[in-house]
Parts: structure tokens; C-alpha cells; sequence
């Protein structure tokens, strides 16, 4: 079941490069990484690519195979066939160190945008008491590995680099709903959703969702759900009236 | 090319659950701290762990205790355990559960809303914090948005995330820096760039992980290749118990790329067989003589537990760890394994698809996804695999501290708390007591100096001349020796191990010395993935001597210590641990033994005098009767 | 010591790979078929719009329902009424053709595939859009997009409405109850498919539950909200099936209404 495989990865340094060709052996039952590793350990010691765990658990060796983003780990030789050229790239989104080696630090920047969950002051900890069913939303997106694929497909920064500073990605979007979500929260994450985070440039196209290796419905679930509480508080005339009226507190304490 | 300088007052090697909890306690106490790890901020290999993190918090049974927990962990270890470490594990681990759900954990719940707890091979109680199985994951990406949420902090303070804790991901750590005796620094180098890094710090804390990348076997990333256990060897710490390391039985072996990734336990607890080439369920004829009463002796019998396990002996499958994976090694040895060197585990024959489905989603996806086998029509191949280190750097229980002034550990890279063998669940519950131990234990150690260490310019550039030494010799791959030095190890210093094959791999490991002081990078230092397993093989050959030296000295078998031509435990053995030491530049390491000392009076009573007999000397048992003879 | 740190020495910037797209897929082939397919509806219903033989009893093209003016044949008015008057001349289909047209307009569903497949922003995941400029729904218009729910209430009462002129169905030409023809059974499908389309919109997810916080303390609406969700997953498919269903019933009954073809009677 071996064979040679044709592979065309791309090599070079801070963004330029080129697409190089190989011819490598391949092994059944091997995932694209283990060939990588293979042109690393034969032909291109010096070729570059972030792993870590090799078992879809970590997100690390987010790479673009036929164009389309993958973890390198999780796709199977298999699916390919054998006279098959297969492209592997750098994530597009993010400025290349080297090879397949991206600077995700627009990621981490991100997170550090959102403010931290905030918990009642009054509660200690080992007095939380929260229900299963009412933790399961947010349990789904913690999920999350952050591989950051979501945010390397997602359109909004992909095509469009001037939109990085006003837009979270779909991973931190999600982050705020999981916060959103959460029984204990008491911050206030709707208006900054939409003013700081850049909820509305989301035109829910659904490419976070088809590309995340831990199948999280993020647009379904996070996002589309997001945007509704949004509604709530800024767009629905109907539920602010109804805030004047009956003095109501928002929905976080229901 | 100038050298990249930074201050700070801690600086905590590795970003795993042990890092980010010592880093978290240290800022919390006004450290200026730096977390520098392999990978980027929130990969670490902790994510990896499934089960659980134990503590005895009652919530499912209220019978538990924090000296029940003890009584566990002490068994679990045969006890070999620093008795003082198992205390305060039992003792704290509850606090920093709940710490994290404070922190914005979402654990699994119980119906009445509290923090949910699962039964786990060796716990009397179910004492699992879980979520799902993604435990390590949720711990990891909370305490890192514990970070973050301190970054905030020192942001509306100081106008700076990074005032108070920085992140230096994708950096490694290479050598530490000393004042005399003391901790002065670290020196390192980032790994995108290439760019050269030292710290001035008069307090390390380690929390690098394990040394599973010496075995081609192994469950651990490529990050474990024993970075803190040999940065603390060359710093003049010791080591202890490196002789023990956990296999555990059943790990993936076929694909290539999954090779040694966990299957779990309850495959096996659910009904799934172990069968050889032949089809034969070869665990009948691997129960040892004193499990004999308690384990099935016919396939009937065994097949009956699972559906009635009062009246029947539950089946061998279900033996220890150690046996099993023992087993599993003999019969692939022995020419009857699969295709690809393992042994069948199948549960496609014993459960309706529908019923596997629900029982095991995570194995059932694993090896869907992974391998392309559905595990409800197809058997999967499995065999031992690296798991876990239980020695490490000798540390004081209550601080963390290591012999070197200044020099700190935590978690997998720390010894003793574990014992022999380590129960599923102490690993992360381990990771945060030790983790805020250490931290906190660093913060007090700065307080006490009246002045800072600084590391000679010397040292410094003796560190820059070793980190560049591979990029300016044209020598062999050095993937070459990686690859020999897991092959002898997993060979001859695996699950069994008998004194001519440590021999013989010890000469091996000196030859592979001599070959890695040659070995060359080619290539620039941007991302260069040769240059960076230049350097680590250095360590992995260290902490690889220490092993095999401990596996030779240490003569019976206990827990992940199993000799072959000692085959029964020894209560004198109980008594004695081993401590490895090497000389400055790595060349000699040596092994001592140490008396371990007794155990507090109040904590030994803790256990009936008929089990403690199966481990303690006639001397020892004598101390037991005086301190029970005190305590009435 | 003095504190330094060396910038690194390689430029940043994204890997200089000139094509819009390396998939290797047929990628353009999804969104084409959703032109197609969302284009062909519109065409129809610009036609079934104008289109004046809407009503053969006992069935309404539900193109055409309600209908609210009195241009309307008696049989075709909602519980006889005609709150639009005669001043209304135009085929009365345009009366409320804003409703279910603006709630498929702002469906969180029929977003994505018109933002996919006619603005092609973007045309599929991983290939460059053409736009220079991109503000999605930040902004006039299409901010106007967060009025969905709006849509969704009166879509509920559509779908009441729909299933009101269904069951009118299984009246024989005479208005006497005990018929039912081919064109019943379209319409009662297509009241089935269109109610549970607009039951399983995000809106509706949100308003019946979603909005909370605290699930435990609302058994009830958690339940719905559970059933909603079931729904919910399967909104792609099912704008398609009612879409087509409302085609498909709509023109049986103005084929009927024309004398194309006579309706097959079961009973």
C-alpha cells in the first residue's frame, strides 16, 4: 500500500515564498502531517510546521490542504487520490513566519479583548450551584481547541485585512456568547458585541462552522443566538418598551 | 547577534496546568512573572487528559474524605509516596477545583447543581471532576483565561497586559543560569525566530511536563522530552524515582500517526476482549497467583460480570495496569500479535453498534477520524504505550522547592507525590496543588533575599555558544539519534526490564551521547525543526540515563518499575529511593539510594495493620503499633 | 541590565500566493445551483404574482392567501372579509407579499445563501470574495437584517392562515365538508412544511427560550425551546422543501383554476 505521493508545500520566510514540489513515500493509515514530518526527516529538515499533540486534541497544525483549512493531523492520505497533487499552505489570514508557520497573535490579542468572566461578587467559591441543562450551551462551545481555523476562513478578515482591528473572528464571538450564556455572568456583553467585537460584520456565511474539527455549531449555536440577544437589547422596540414599562432587569437574570 | 534580555521575578517553565497555576499564585502575590513554553499559550499536553481531576469533595458520596483520598493515593503508589505530597494533595485538591469553577470552569454537574464526580480505577469513591471526557482541556483554557483575566487587571492599572505576567510562547528554555549555588536566570531562545533569550530571575519554577518522547511508543507529545528534569540535573538538582514510568496497556498502534494515542479503560469495563493472532482471549493465561480468587478463569464467567458482578469474578481483562500491559507485551513477543505489533481489543463482537455508540462516542470517533476503523464492525489493534513519568526533581512538599536555591517544580516534572504508580485522576489535581505550591513558594523565596542573584556574563555566553553549537556543524541528522535512542529505550528499558538488557542500554545511550555531540542543523534559525531536536536530545539522553541507571539499581518490581529477573515486591526496597545527580555538563550521572522516612504517626494509622503488613518491614510495622499504641 | 527586545527579523505579511482559491473541488457548484434555484423562485413569483386565476374552489394558490381585497372571488376572502377595499386594483397576491417574502429576505438561512450565491461574499469558504470594501451587517441596509423576528410573528400568522385555507380544502366545489382532491393534499403538505419552517427560525429559537439564561427555572419553555432546536437544525432543509412546496401547490391550483388540468378527486 505504499506509494508516491506528489505534494506541493509552501516554502519561504515572512510571507514570501513559493509553492515547492515533492515526490514522498506514503504509508497506509498516514494523515497528511506524517508526510510532512517525512519531508522534514528526508528531504527539508529545515521545513517548518506547528504540531503538538497529533490527535485533533491541541490545534495546532492548522494548515490549508487544497485550499481548504485542515488540521494536518486529521486528514487522512486516504482521501486523497493516488495521482493527486496535494497543495499544503500557510493559513491565509495570518502573516507567515515561516513555511507553514503563521504568527497567530491577532488570536491571542483578541482574546485579551474580552472582558473575563465576572462572577457575583458574592459568591464563594465551592458555593456555585448550577444545573446541568443550564451549562450544556456553554459546555459545547468550551469545546473549542482554537485551532483559529474559524477565524482563518471567516471572510470578513480572510478578504478584508482592514477589518482586523473592529472584528473578533468567530472564536472570540463565541467566546462572548459562551460568557453570555453563563448562569453566574453578571457583565454586560451584548453592546460590546456589537460595538467592539464586530457582531454585525458577521453575515452568518457558515465557513466557521463547516471547518471546525470539534463540529461546534458556532454559527447556529454562538453566533445566530448572539446576534438575537443583540436584537434584544438594541434593535427590538418591542422588548425595550416593554424594559420601560415593567422595569424589567435584563435578560441576564432570568 | 545580540541577546534578547528580560526581568522578571519568576519565570515558570512550561505552560501546562502545574505553569499556569504556579504562574497564576506568584502574579496573585505581586510577582513580576514570566510563563515561557515550547508551544503557543494554551497547547499544552494537559489538554490530552481525559477522565478527570480527583479531589474529595463529596459532592456524589458524601462518605469522602480528604483521608480516604490519601489512603488511595498511598495504595496506588505501593507506598513508595512522599507521604507529606499525598497529604496535602488529598488535603487541597477540593480548594482548587472549586477555585477553577470560580475562575470560569464548567464542569459536569450533579442534580443538585454541584460540581459532578466520577468513579476511576483505584479511587474508593467517585471523585472525578470531569467534563465529559475533555477535563484537561477545560482546565487548561480555564486557567489561561485566568491569565488573561489578570492581564486585564494589570491593563486597567498600569496601561500594560504584560506589566505583572507575559506569555513567552514558542520559546525554549535551554540551560538555567546560576550565582554560586542560587538561581540567576534562564537563558533560551524563541523558537520562530531563532532569536536568543536570556532571563534575569532569581526564581525558576518548572513545570515541563514528562520524558515520553524517548520511547517510539508513548502517549505524550514532542514536547516531552524531559526539558525540566535535565535544566534541573545540570542545575545541581537531584532527581527521584526515575525508575517508574506508566505504561498503560492499551494504546493505538496502528495508524503510524496515532501510534501510542490512549484507548480508555472502559472499552475493557464495557466489554471489550483482548484477543491474540490466533483469536484466542490470552488474558485467562496471565492472572497472576494472587489475583487468582478474585479474577474469572472461563470466558462464561467473565462475560456473566458483565451483567451480574456480585455472584461472578469480573474478567482479566480488567487486571492492573501493569499485568495487562505486561501481558500484551508477552504475546506480541511471543509472534502471536497483529499485524501491525499489537493485540486485537475487540468490542465490535461483544456489544450491538448502537449500543457502542452511546457507550463510547469519544473511541468511536477517535478511531473513525484517526485510523478509518469503526470499532463497531472491526477489532482495534492496541498495545502498551509511555504514559507517565512518576520520578522527577526532588522537591520540599510544601513549597516545591528543589535542593537549588531559588529552583522550583511542579507537576509531572516533580517527583515522589505519585510513589511507584500513579492513580488516574492525581494527575490533575496534582498539577494544581503543586502548581499554586510552587508558585507561592517562589513569591516567599524572593521575599527572603536581600539581594538578587545575577548570572556571570560567562555563563551566558557559555549557554549562547551550546543553543548555536548544532547550526555550525555540519553533522549527522538528528533525527537519526532521536529515533535510535526511542527504540533502545522502549526496547530495553520498557515494561520489563532485566539487568543485561539496561546494561546493554546504557552502552548504547553512551554511544548515542558521543553521536548527539555531533549531530548538525542545516538551515537558517528561523522555525528550524532540526536544530530545535538537536538541542532537546541532550536532555532526553540525560533524563534516558538517569532511568535506565535507577531501572538497573532498583532490584524488585513495583508499580512502573517491573524487573524481570526480580519479579516480586520488597519492603526493604520500600524503604529506599533513588536519587539521580550529573556533574554540570551532563557527563556523569550517578545514582544514590536514600532512606525515605517514615511516615507521621497520625497518617500511618490511617491504615489496617494486615495491608500495611503486605508493604512495610518488621521495623517499620513496629513504629506502626507504637503510633496506633499513642493515638488511643 | 537593560531591557531589550529585539523586533524580529522577518517581515510579516500573509503568504504572497497570487490565486484566489487553491481548492481543488468543484466549489462553484453549490453556490450556482442556489442562483439557480433562488432565481427560478423569483421568477415564478413575480408571475404567480400577476397572475389572475389564483382561486378554483375550494382551493386557494397560496401564492395569493390571504386574500384581502375585493377584487377577491368570495370564496378566496379570509372569513369573508376585505379590509382592502375596491380602491385596490393590482392583483391582491401584492398585498402581502412583504410578509413571507421578508421573512425568507431576513432568514438566517436564506442569508447565507444569497450572501453566498449572488453577492458572492463569499462565493465558498476559502475563496476570495470580489468586493474591495466590506461592512456586512454593520450598517443601512443591512442592519435592517435584525428586524427578523418582526417577519417571524407575522410569518406565524401566515402559517395559521395557510392551514386555515388547507383545511378549507377538504370542502367539495359546493363548500360541503368530506372532499378531498390532489390540490388538498398539496396544500395541507405545503401548511405542514411552511409552519414548520417558520417554527424552526432562529427567532424562534431565541424568543421561546434562548434568550434565558437559567433554562432550570423555565421547564416549560425549556422544553419547547428543545423542540424548536430539534426544528432549528434542519432549517436549511427545510426552506428548501417549503419553498418548493409552496411552488409546486400554488401552480396545481392555478393549473387547476385555468382548466389546464381538472384536480383528481379522492373523495
Amino acid at each position: 500500500m505504499t506509494y508516491k505521493a506528489k505534494f506541493r508545500v509552501w516554502r519561504g520566510e515572512g510571507g514570501e515564498g513559493k509553492l515547492e514540489d515533492f515526490t514522498v513515500e506514503v504509508n497506509e493509515g498516514e494523515v497528511v502531517l506524517d508526510i510532512i514530518h517525512r519531508l522534514q526527516a528526508t528531504q527539508a529538515p529545515d521545513l517548518a510546521v506547528r504540531w503538538n499533540c497529533k490527535a485533533g486534541k491541541c490545534g495546532s497544525c492548522s494548515v490549508e490542504i487544497n485550499g481548504r483549512p485542515r488540521l494536518g493531523c486529521m486528514t487522512r492520505m486516504s482521501t486523497f487520490t493516488e495521482d493527486e497533487v496535494i497543495t499544503v499552505t500557510p493559513m491565509r489570514t495570518f502573516p507567515v513566519i515561516k513555511d507553514l508557520v503563521c504568527d497567530v497573535s491577532y488570536n491571542y490579542e483578541k482574546a485579551r479583548e474580552i472582558p473575563s468572566f465576572t462572577p457575583p461578587a458574592d459568591v464563594k467559591p465551592g458555593e456555585y450551584r448550577m444545573k446541568q441543562i443550564d451549562v450544556e450551551r456553554s459546555q459545547e462551545f468550551r469545546k473549542c481547541i482554537e485551532c483559529f481555523m474559524c477565524n482563518n476562513v471567516c471572510h470578513v478578515i480572510r478578504d478584508h485585512e482592514e477589518n482586523k482591528p473592529a472584528f473578533a473572528g468567530p472564536r472570540f464571538l463565541m467566546r462572548i456568547a459562551e460568557l453570555d450564556m453563563h448562569p453566574y455572568d453578571v457583565a454586560d456583553r451584548q453592546d460590546s458585541a456589537q460595538d467592539d467585537h464586530g457582531l454585525g460584520y458577521c453575515n452568518i456565511t457558515k465557513c466557521c462552522t463547516e471547518v471546525c474539527p470539534e463540529h461546534i455549531k458556532i454559527t447556529d449555536n454562538a453566533l445566530i443566538p448572539m446576534k438575537e440577544r443583540v436584537v434584544d437589547r438594541r434593535y427590538d422596540p418591542l422588548v425595550w418598551l416593554g424594559n420601560k414599562i415593567f422595569k424589567r432587569s435584563d435578560s441576564k437574570t432570568t | 547577534m545580540e541577546i534578547e534580555r528580560h526581568q522578571y521575578d519568576v519565570v515558570v517553565i512550561g505552560a501546562g496546568g502545574a505553569g499556569l497555576r504556579a504562574a497564576i499564585e506568584a502574579r496573585q502575590q505581586g510577582k513580576k512573572t514570566a510563563i515561557v513554553c515550547k508551544s503557543l499559550f494554551g497547547k499544552a499536553h494537559t489538554v490530552m487528559a481525559e477522565g478527570g481531576a480527583a479531589a474529595a469533595m463529596g459532592n456524589v458520596n458524601p462518605g469522602d474524605s480528604w483521608k480516604v483520598h490519601f489512603r488511595d493515593t498511598m495504595r496506588g503508589g505501593k507506598f513508595l509516596n512522599n507521604w507529606r505530597m499525598a497529604e496535602l494533595h488529598a488535603q487541597e485538591a477540593p480548594d482548587r477545583v472549586w477555585e477553577l469553577e470560580a475562575w470560569g470552569a464548567l464542569f459536569d454537574r450533579t442534580k443538585d447543581g454541584k460540581i459532578s464526580q466520577r468513579n476511576f480505577g483505584g479511587h474508593e469513591y467517585p471523585r472525578l471532576a470531569h467534563v465529559g471526557d475533555r477535563t484537561g482541556l477545560e482546565m487548561i483554557r480555564t486557567l489561561q483565561q485566568r491569565v488573561v483575566a489578570l492581564q486585564q487587571e494589570d491593563f486597567a492599572v498600569h496601561g500594560d497586559y504584560e506589566a505583572y505576567i507575559k506569555v513567552f510562547a514558542e520559546c525554549t528554555i535551554t540551560r538555567l543560569l546560576k550565582d554560586g549555588d542560587a538561581i540567576a536566570g534562564a537563558f533560551g531562545y524563541r523558537r520562530e525566530t531563532g532569536q536568543l533569550l536570556a532571563f534575569d530571575t532569581p526564581a525558576v519554577v518548572l513545570a515541563t511536563g514528562g520524558i515520553g518522547k524517548s520511547y517510539v511508543v508513548t502517549s505524550n507529545s514532542w514536547e516531552y522530552t524531559g526539558d525540566g528534569h535535565a535544566l534541573a540535573l545540570l542545575a545541581g538538582a537531584k532527581l527521584i524515582n526515575m525508575e517508574f514510568i506508566q505504561f498503560h496497556p492499551t494504546g493505538m498502534v496502528w495508524p503510524p500517526s496515532v501510534r501510542g494515542i490512549l484507548v480508555t479503560e472502559s472499552v475493557r469495563g464495557d466489554g471489550g476482549v483482548l484477543r491474540n493472532a490466533e483469536g484466542k482471549r490470552f488474558m485467562f493465561d496471565y492472572i497472576p497467583e494472587v489475583f487468582k480468587h478474585q479474577y474469572a478463569t472461563t470466558e462464561e464467567e467473565g462475560d456473566r460480570w458483565y451483567t451480574d458482578q456480585a455472584n461472578n469474578r469480573r474478567p482479566p481483562e480488567l487486571l492492573p495496569r501493569d499485568e495487562v500491559a505486561r501481558a500484551i507485551n508477552s504475546e506480541v513477543k511471543a509472534g502471536r500479535g497483529s499485524p501491525q505489533g499489537g493485540v486485537f481489543l475487540d468490542v465490535s463482537t461483544r456489544l450491538p453498534a448502537e449500543e457502542i455508540r452511546r457507550r463510547l462516542p469519544s473511541m468511536h470517533h477517535q478511531f473513525k477520524e484517526l485510523a478509518d476503523v469503526d470499532i463497531t464492525a472491526e477489532p482495534m489493534q492496541v498495545g502498551p504505550t509511555c504514559h507517565y513519568i512518576m520520578g522527577g526533581v526532588e522537591v520540599e512538599a510544601d513549597t516545591g522547592a528543589a535542593s537549588v536555591p531559588g529552583l522550583f517544580a511542579a507537576g509531572e516534572v516533580s517527583g515522589g507525590m505519585h510513589g511507584s504508580n500513579r492513580l488516574g485522576g492525581n494527575s490533575l489535581s496534582d498539577l494544581l496543588v503543586f502548581g499554586r505550591r510552587a508558585g507561592a513558594g517562589a513569591a516567599g523565596y524572593i521575599d527572603s533575599l536581600d539581594r538578587r542573584p545575577t548570572a556571570s556574563a560567562e555563563s551566558v555566553a557559555e549557554a549562547k555558544a551550546e543553543a548555536l553549537a548544532p547550526l555550525q556543524r555540519a553533522g549527522e541528522n538528528p533525527y537519526e539519534v532521536h529515533h535510535e535512542l526511542q527504540r533502545t529505550m522502549n526496547e530495553l528499558v520498557g515494561i520489563i526490564r532485566k539487568a543485561d538488557e539496561i546494561t546493554e542500554a546504557l552502552e548504547a545511550v553512551q554511544k548515542l551521547k558521543e553521536r548527539a555531540a555531533g549531530v548538525g542543523a542545516a538551515g537558517s534559525r528561523i522555525y528550524n525543526p532540526g536544530w530545535h531536536l538537536s538541542l532537546d536530545l541532550r536532555n532526553m539522553l540525560l533524563v534516558s540515563e538517569c532511568v535506565a541507571r535507577a531501572a538497573l539499581t532498583r532490584q524488585e518490581s513495583r508499580g512502573g518499575h517491573t524487573r524481570d529477573d526480580y519479579p516480586a515486591m520488597s519492603p526493604a526496597w520500600r524503604r529506599k529511593l533513588l536519587v539521580c545527580g550529573a556533574s554540570p555538563d551532563g557527563s556523569a550521572v550517578t545514582v544514590e539510594e536514600k532512606a525515605q522516612p517514615s511516615m507521621r504517626g497520625d497518617l500511618i494509622s490511617l491504615f489496617e495493620r494486615t495491608e500495611l503488613s503486605k508493604y512495610l518491614t518488621e521495623e517499620e510495622l513496629t513504629e506502626y503499633d507504637k503510633a496506633v499504641e499513642e493515638s488511643r | 541590565m537593560t531591557q531589550t527586545t529585539a523586533e524580529s527579523p522577518t517581515r510579516r505579511q500573509r503568504a504572497q500566493l497570487k490565486v484566489r482559491t487553491l481548492r481543488t473541488d468543484r466549489w462553484w457548484l453549490s453556490p450556482a445551483l442556489t442562483f439557480a434555484a433562488l432565481a427560478s423562485f423569483l421568477v415564478y413569483g413575480v408571475w404567480a404574482i400577476f397572475d389572475t386565476s389564483y382561486f378554483v374552489e375550494p382551493y386557494l394558490a397560496p401564492f395569493s392567501a390571504p386574500c384581502l381585497a375585493t377584487s377577491c372571488p368570495e370564496g378566496a376572502r379570509l372569513f369573508g372579509f376585505a379590509p382592502f377595499g375596491d380602491w385596490f386594483t393590482l392583483p391582491p397576491g401584492i398585498l402581502i407579499l412583504g410578509l413571507p417574502g421578508g421573512f425568507r429576505l431576513t432568514c438566517y438561512y436564506y442569508r447565507k445563501s444569497y450572501y453566498r450565491s449572488f453577492w458572492l461574499s463569499p462565493p465558498a469558504c476559502g475563496v476570495g470574495e470580489p468586493h474591495k470594501k466590506y461592512t456586512g451587517e454593520t450598517r443601512l441596509p443591512l442592519i435592517m437584517q435584525n428586524v427578523h423576528r418582526y417577519f417571524f410573528y407575522g410569518a406565524v400568522l401566515l402559517g395559521a392562515i395557510l392551514s386555515y385555507d388547507a383545511i378549507l380544502g377538504f370542502r367539495n366545489s359546493e363548500g360541503e365538508w368530506g372532499h378531498m382532491g390532489l390540490g388538498t393534499l398539496l396544500l395541507v403538505i405545503n401548511a405542514v412544511l411552511i409552519v414548520a419552517y417558520t417554527l424552526s427560525c432562529h427567532s424562534c429559537r431565541h424568543i421561546t427560550a434562548g434568550r434565558l439564561n437559567h433554562f432550570s427555572r423555565h421547564p416549560l419553555r425549556y422544553r419547547m425551546w428543545g423542540f424548536i432546536s430539534k426544528l432549528n437544525a434542519k432549517h436549511m432543509l427545510l426552506a428548501w422543501v417549503s419553498m418548493y412546496s409552496i411552488m409546486i401547490a400554488d401552480f396545481y391550483v392555478r393549473m387547476v383554476a385555468k382548466g389546464v388540468i381538472t384536480d383528481i378527486t379522492f373523495f
